[in-house]
């Protein structure tokens, strides 16, 4: 039981190690600085999301908008940008906030279902974020430094990579040693015991919609600085990558149990399956469409969800 | 006083719960608070804990006007509550579970190590030694009740709320939790102990207050006070009527009365099940007795094909009998009411229509279509047979009182028209009203023929309602009690020692 319950917890984090060793014994440029830089470069977006999620689904709710509110944030930074990187971020993680806030309403104060909730704020979003851009792409400024946020490095790490670690270390020391990471816990693993506890649980739900709805619009305005512009159409299927993220990295979905760090390990370790692929392509050998990873991620969350249930369903030892 | 309430209303949609109830409790003592379900004890319990807003009244804690906002609130205050079911969180260890809400922190981050210590302190306090960084759900319901009495504590409560806190309990560990409370009263920490076990609350409380249709009846101390006369308090009746019923309404046995129904040898199923061997007659109640973990709800769910059997002889009139599932069971003419209403009994969400039909519906549709005409007759027919008390066939069943919950679900059994009814618990967290209006259901039952296999921790109701019963104990059966047999002596000294109490001869029979 000790033995598969670790497994399944750090069984991500093997697997990564895997991954990377298979890629750099296979491909010449695996390891390669272009690679790795721009490989965190990329998935740093995913993994600030995946963030979100998972304290989302350990409070036991879902949250279906990230996808949406990240392109609304890479719309609202990109508008921005013209007044400098500070005012573009901004108002990439203010719109992100607000959208967050806005599901935190649904849920606790209408007690609307998060499923609901946060597909509709999914399509209210996305709406927002196509009028904003007029239905198109919005340039970023190159005056000031905002491109700098998605494309610049420092101390030779990608700035994303910087913003996401420094999102995860948090994330981490508010998860395990705060009082409300571990009421989000409580709350994911019995809301009605965690109300008759005393503890904080409305506060909770509001503050982990809040903080996936501001991460997503960090990683949207990481998106516009990147690329160079806000993408309104960006950001489809964004919510299922994090949610799969958080799943692989051994996070109940039915909440009360979860990691940060292994959350990161299951954002890098799908973000990779692609990145392999890619270099397989360059191979020639075959030719995998792209499809295929969606194909492979999939079953890897498969084979993840399954583990979950036989460890959930162990007969747990009663009146014995 | 520590605690005052005057004059407390409290109506839910219109229908009272309290009217103009009163309870007070002094610092250091340990009180009593009954009653019939529906008579407001919860929902006393709920205004005092801030878990609902009362209507009228006052309430005057530690000497001043109180009214919190929520159970955070009267937390803060000193009043801690444990619930009847345990409402603490599984997945999170034990440690969360006691210190969550008051956090020892060390620069403002949480200090586990401390937590644990702490934790593991409190607990030792009960003589219980666990490794507090696990998870509750890894322990038995014991040791999860100790920690949510350990986490009442340690919010350094002046007043803590039990809400039936044994019900979960065996004895042993109910004899630790008694001496948890008294040292809590030595320490002039208050306890309302809230519970429908007579004994206990004799054993351990100072006063008693009385709760009747939503005002208070009676108050007062334990000392000298006849179990009878609480009991016709309670129940608003004549003593004498009392007296005269019994503790239990089961009334007069009838005896065995026709062939053989159900025959069961030797049955093993899973690590509970090690050896059981009984036999249910047409229109007998067979009691099954047996301790905490003696594997009668086992016993039940592998008769009823719910478990997967693995070894013994199990013959119904007379066949061989080895149902695949539940459905098999239930086509041969057999019941079963769980001993957890609520897990695996009634949907509560479901109208009393929908819960009572549920196990008819494949009987009642016609090509997949329910007969809603047939189904209607079914349940008013039902309703009104078992006295069933609902504000009509549509109602939720999560709504209704426990006793008129059960009532339900022995009407989607009896609605099937079985042959053999396996209770399991079927009076357990009811009043002391319903549970004789069910008691006296399965009688009658009984007395039409059908024949009842009961399930009961309560060792008078297996004395006085059984025509004969078993024991089991670690599994088997270790006594077969009849007649004279069958008395509370006999029963408990067969829970206590084993085969060599009280077998009777024909069991040695069943193991050859």
């Amino acid at each position: 039981m000790k033995a598969l319950s670790l497994a399944g917890r750090y069984g991500v984090v093997v697997a990564l190690a895997l991954l990377v060793l298979f890629g750099a014994a296979r491909y010449d440029y695996f390891l390669g600085a272009f690679n790795v830089l721009s490989f965190l470069r990329y998935n740093s977006m995913f993994a600030l999301v995946s963030l979100g999620m998972a304290f989302v689904i350990m409070s036991g709710g879902i949250d279906l908008s990230v996808g949406a509110v990240a392109a609304l944030g890479s719309v609202a930074s990109a508008l921005a940008s013209g007044l400098g990187w500070a005012p573009g971020l901004l108002a990439g993680l203010g719109a992100g906030l607000l959208a967050g806030l806005l599901n935190g309403a649904l849920v606790v104060r209408l007690r609307i279902a998060p499923f609901i909730a946060t597909l509709a704020t999914m399509l209210a979003a996305s709406g927002c974020a196509l009028l904003l851009a007029d239905n198109q792409s919005v340039s970023a400024s190159y005056e000031g430094s905002f491109t700098g946020l998605g494309q610049g490095d420092a101390l030779g790490l990608p700035i994303p990579a910087w913003i996401a670690l420094g999102a995860y270390a948090a994330g981490s020391v508010v998860l395990n040693l705060t009082g409300f990471g571990r009421t989000v816990l409580a709350t994911g693993g019995g809301e009605d015991a965690a109300r008759l506890m005393g503890l904080r649980v409305d506060r909770a739900k509001w503050a982990v919609y809040a903080a996936s709805g501001a991460l997503a619009g960090l990683a949207g305005t990481i998106l516009a600085a990147q690329f160079g512009a806000g993408q309104p159409i960006e950001g489809v299927g964004w919510e299922l990558f994090a949610i799969a993220a958080v799943v692989v990295g051994g996070t109940l979905l039915t909440g009360g149990e979860g990691s940060v760090g292994t959350t990161l390990a299951g954002a890098l370790l799908l973000g990779l399956i692609f990145n392999i692929l890619n270099f397989e392509n360059g191979r020639g050998w075959i030719s995998l469409s792209a499809y295929w990873q969606s194909v492979i991620r999939g079953l890897f969350l498969l084979v993840v969800v399954v583990m979950q249930a036989k460890l959930a369903g162990r007969p747990v030892p009663r009146d014995a | 006083m520590l605690l005052e309430m005057d004059g407390i209303d409290k109506a839910y949609g219109g229908v009272p719960a309290l009217r103009g109830a009163s309870f007070a409790v002094e610092a250091g003592e340990v009180h009593a608070l009954i009653g019939q379900n529906g008579a407001g004890k919860s929902t006393l319990i709920k205004v005092l804990t801030g878990y609902t807003r009362r209507d009228a009244g006052q309430v005057r804690f530690r000497g001043q006007d109180f009214a919190p906002a929520g159970p955070q609130a009267a937390q803060a205050a000193g009043i801690s509550t444990i619930y009847q079911e345990i409402s603490l969180v599984g997945q999170r260890s034990i440690t969360e579970n006691i210190c969550l809400g008051r956090e020892t922190r060390r620069f403002g981050l949480l200090h586990w190590r401390r937590m644990h210590e702490e934790a593991a302190a409190l607990l030792g306090r009960f003589g219980i030694q666990v490794d507090v960084r696990r998870t509750l759900a890894s322990y038995p319901t014991a040791v999860q009740q100790m920690v949510a009495i350990a986490r009442a504590i340690a919010f350094q409560a002046a007043l803590v709320v039990m809400d039936e806190p044994t019900s979960s309990l065996s004895d042993a560990e109910v004899q630790v939790l008694f001496g948890v409370i008294r040292q809590l009263r030595a320490e002039g920490v208050a306890v309302v102990f809230v519970s429908h076990k007579l004994d206990e609350l004799y054993a351990v409380c100072d006063r008693v207050t009385v709760l009747r249709d939503g005002r208070t009846v009676q108050v007062s101390q334990m000392d000298g006070l006849p179990k009878l006369e609480l009991v016709a308090t309670m129940l608003g009746r004549d003593l004498s009527s009392v007296a005269r019923a019994g503790a239990t309404a089961f009334g007069a046995k009838r005896g065995r009365h026709g062939a053989a129904l159900l025959a069961v040898q030797d049955l093993r199923a899973g690590p509970r099940v090690q050896g059981v061997s009984l036999d249910v007659g047409q229109g007998e109640v067979v009691g099954v007795a047996g301790l905490l973990g003696a594997g009668r709800t086992e016993t039940a769910r592998a008769l009823f094909g719910a478990d997967v059997r693995d070894g013994g002889r199990v013959t119904l009139d007379g066949r061989d009998f080895a149902p695949q599932g539940p459905g098999d069971a239930i086509r041969a003419g057999i019941g079963l009411c769980t001993e957890d209403r609520k897990a695996e009994g009634i949907v509560p969400e479901l109208s009393v229509r929908e819960n009572l039909t549920l196990a008819l519906l494949p009987r009642l549709a016609r090509a997949g279509i329910v007969d809603e005409t047939r189904q209607a007759a079914v349940v008013a027919q039902f309703i009104k047979q078992l006295d069933i008390r609902c504000a009509g066939a549509e109602q939720p069943v999560g709504q209704l009182s426990g006793g008129n919950q059960q009532k339900v679900l022995l009407a989607r059994w009896l609605c099937t028209d079985p042959r053999l009814l396996i209770l399991d618990e079927p009076t357990r967290g009811i009043d002391v009203g319903a549970k004789a209006e069910i008691q006296a259901l399965i009688r009658a039952l009984a007395a039409s023929g059908l024949g009842v296999l009961m399930i009961s921790s309560e060792i008078e109701e297996i004395v006085e309602g059984a025509d004969h019963a078993y024991v089991l104990r670690d599994g088997r059966t270790v006594a077969r009690l009849t007649d004279a047999g069958l008395s509370e002596h006999a029963v408990m000294d067969a829970m206590a020692h084993g085969a060599h109490a009280g077998l009777h001869a024909p069991m040695l029979d069943a193991h050859a």
